[in-house]
């Protein structure tokens, strides 16, 4: 697909920001880019400093040290900010007594766009039948999609969404990330926070962790997953049966006790269908491995401890 | 700016609290200027105009019950206007609907004008609907009970209508002061609390001395009231009052000088 956008004025740098609430340190000289055209998710556990960093980037919050800059320029800077940057940070952030469409057409002028486009932003989220309804009556899920609304009124080149996915039900979050493809496909940069990798794992392309304010990995999502390390656990009454499968296998193995392997690199599939093969009898065959989950939380713990 | 008015108004627009204020000011004055017009003349009647039993031991002549019942807007009811700024700005934090405000736009002085700005238009039916309600309850009683309603007077009809433009002015002291103390309901309790029961107090308690009864004339209630140029508190002997352009000026600088505070502590603050 060919991008109508400018790749520059997509790029998202966070450059040394630093900032402190008293004798806590928030963010800690914190350094990445967001490229235009993928999905980035940004990633951390509560309390990591994600939605302060975003607040520094949309200038709501003043950094103590750093820079931020949207396509070269901050974001307060831009005249009409909207109109390249959609962000949410808040799924609370209605009025409740407002419709949907009151909520939109409250931000169309200072936005930049006609009435017209608020309508249209409610059927991207599927939210057109309930745009007469007040805010007030709305589930979270629904939120979350009148929130998303808001930032693309301005059909902006920069989504920053901060936990999208949170409180989204199963076909809610397969939406999500459909939208969020499509709009990456478009040459949009796409940044969304969340505090649970597996949430945004089949949405992302690249990822960038954050805990206790600080850069803990830069990359892409597959340079992620070459990390994660499968494993398996194997029970067998037949000792002498199990011993022989792993080596006629060729598998690395540590034995606990006799009859009890915990074979590497493998997933359960495999093993079991080897067992099969041989006839040997398992009680218990389960995977034991890193997941890309518990990566994710060794990673984020070690600088937690 | 224009972006940011059209923002602003339509804040207002969309929400009811704007007419439910008007609604319950028309009704609350309407019933007060029937029961005080109705007090004063039984008053007057039952013992002669020598004694009214106001604080200030004033006499009322059947021209101040009038002037008095139809300023009382200006002397009780500005709370009305007042909550209607505050709320203005009070409301985005209360909703946190501060944040989608200042990502439209982050020139936070340019949001603090407009919403003063914006105010203006729901100020007026809010203060119109408290004067006529006035007026209505007030010179109503006192035709049915066979006083004289001076509503053809032009010094009257003036007063009547400088009582708009006062509380007109009070929903900028509203917005300015909602800037300062953003919590909404810290707001609308100091704003109660002030205007019910401190301010009436200090006045009476200021004009007991030469010292403070100059400096009394410049609480805003009192300016409020020079800029219809009667109140209550005149006819009573308690105090007398600034001239209207003063109280203008004293009513719009109180506005911008809580605008100002505002500016320089909550929205310089991280936001959102």
């Amino acid at each position: 697909m060919t991008s109508t956008f400018d790749a520059d004025a997509g790029v998202v740098a966070v450059s040394g920001l630093t900032k402190r609430f008293g004798a806590v340190t928030a963010v800690d000289d914190l350094s990445f880019t967001v490229t235009p055209g993928r999905v980035t998710g940004f990633l951390g556990p509560n309390g990591a400093g994600k939605t302060t960093t975003l607040r520094m980037i949309l200038g709501l919050a003043t950094p103590d040290a750093g820079t931020v800059t949207i396509g070269g320029v901050g974001y307060s800077e831009r005249p009409r900010p909207a109109h390249h940057v959609g962000a949410a940070l808040e799924t609370a952030s209605f009025h409740p007594g407002r419709s949907a469409r009151d909520h939109l057409r409250v931000y169309a002028p200072e936005v930049g766009v006609p009435d017209s486009r608020c309508d249209e932003v409610l059927s991207l989220v599927g939210l057109m039948e309930a745009a007469d309804r007040r805010v007030g009556g709305f589930s979270l899920g629904m939120r979350q999609r009148l929130a998303l609304a808001t930032t693309l009124l301005g059909d902006p080149q920069v989504l920053l969404l901060d936990e999208p996915a949170n409180g989204l039900d199963p076909e809610g979050i397969r939406w999500l990330r459909q939208f969020l493809g499509y709009l990456a496909g478009q040459g949009r940069t796409v940044l969304v926070s969340s505090h649970v990798l597996s949430e945004v794992q089949q949405t992302v392309d690249d990822v960038v962790i954050i805990a206790k304010g600080r850069l803990i990995r830069e990359s892409s999502l597959a340079d992620l997953e070459k990390q994660a390390r499968p494993a398996v656990r194997v029970v067998s009454p037949d000792a002498e049966g199990l011993e022989r499968l792993v080596r006629e296998s060729g598998w690395l193995a540590q034995f606990e006790a006799p009859g009890i392997a915990a074979i590497s690199d493998q997933h359960a599939s495999d093993v079991g269908a080897a067992a099969f093969a041989h006839g040997l009898e398992l009680h218990e065959l389960r995977a034991a491995g890193t997941n890309l989950e518990d990566l994710f939380l060794a990673l984020t713990s070690e600088q937690t401890s | 700016m224009i972006a940011a008015l059209r923002t602003e108004v339509r804040k207002t627009t969309t929400t009811r609290a704007w007419w439910i204020n008007a609604t319950v000011m028309f009704g609350y004055m309407l019933v007060l200027a029937a029961i005080m017009a109705a007090s004063f003349v039984l008053s007057i009647r039952s013992e002669g105009a020598s004694s009214t039993g106001l604080p200030g031991g004033g006499t009322l002549d059947p021209e101040a019950i009038a002037s008095s019942v139809y300023t009382l807007a200006v002397a009780l009811g500005y709370i009305f206007p007042a909550v209607l700024g505050a709320l203005v700005v009070t409301s985005e934090f209360r909703h946190r609907t501060i944040t989608p405000t200042l990502l439209a736009e982050p020139r936070r002085t340019l949001v603090l004008v407009s919403k003063l700005v914006a105010v203006l238009p729901f100020a007026v039916v809010v203060s119109v609907a408290g004067v006529v309600g006035t007026v209505l309850g007030g010179a109503g009683t006192l035709a049915l009970m066979g006083e004289p309603t001076f509503l053809s007077d032009t010094d009257m009809v003036r007063t009547i209508a400088m009582s708009v433009v006062a509380l007109v002015l009070w929903a900028l002291v509203g917005v300015g002061f909602g800037a300062v103390l953003t919590n909404q309901v810290a707001a609308i309790v100091v704003l109660l609390v002030f205007t019910q029961f401190v301010e009436p107090l200090l006045r009476i308690l200021m004009a007991q001395f030469d010292a403070t009864e100059t400096l009394s004339k410049f609480l805003p209630g009192a300016a409020g009231e020079a800029i219809a140029g009667s109140s209550l508190y005149v006819s009573s002997g308690l105090a007398d009052l600034l001239t209207a352009w003063q109280g203008v000026l004293v009513l719009l600088g109180y506005a911008l000088v809580f605008l100002v505070i505002g500016r320089l502590t909550t929205f310089r603050r991280d936001i959102g």
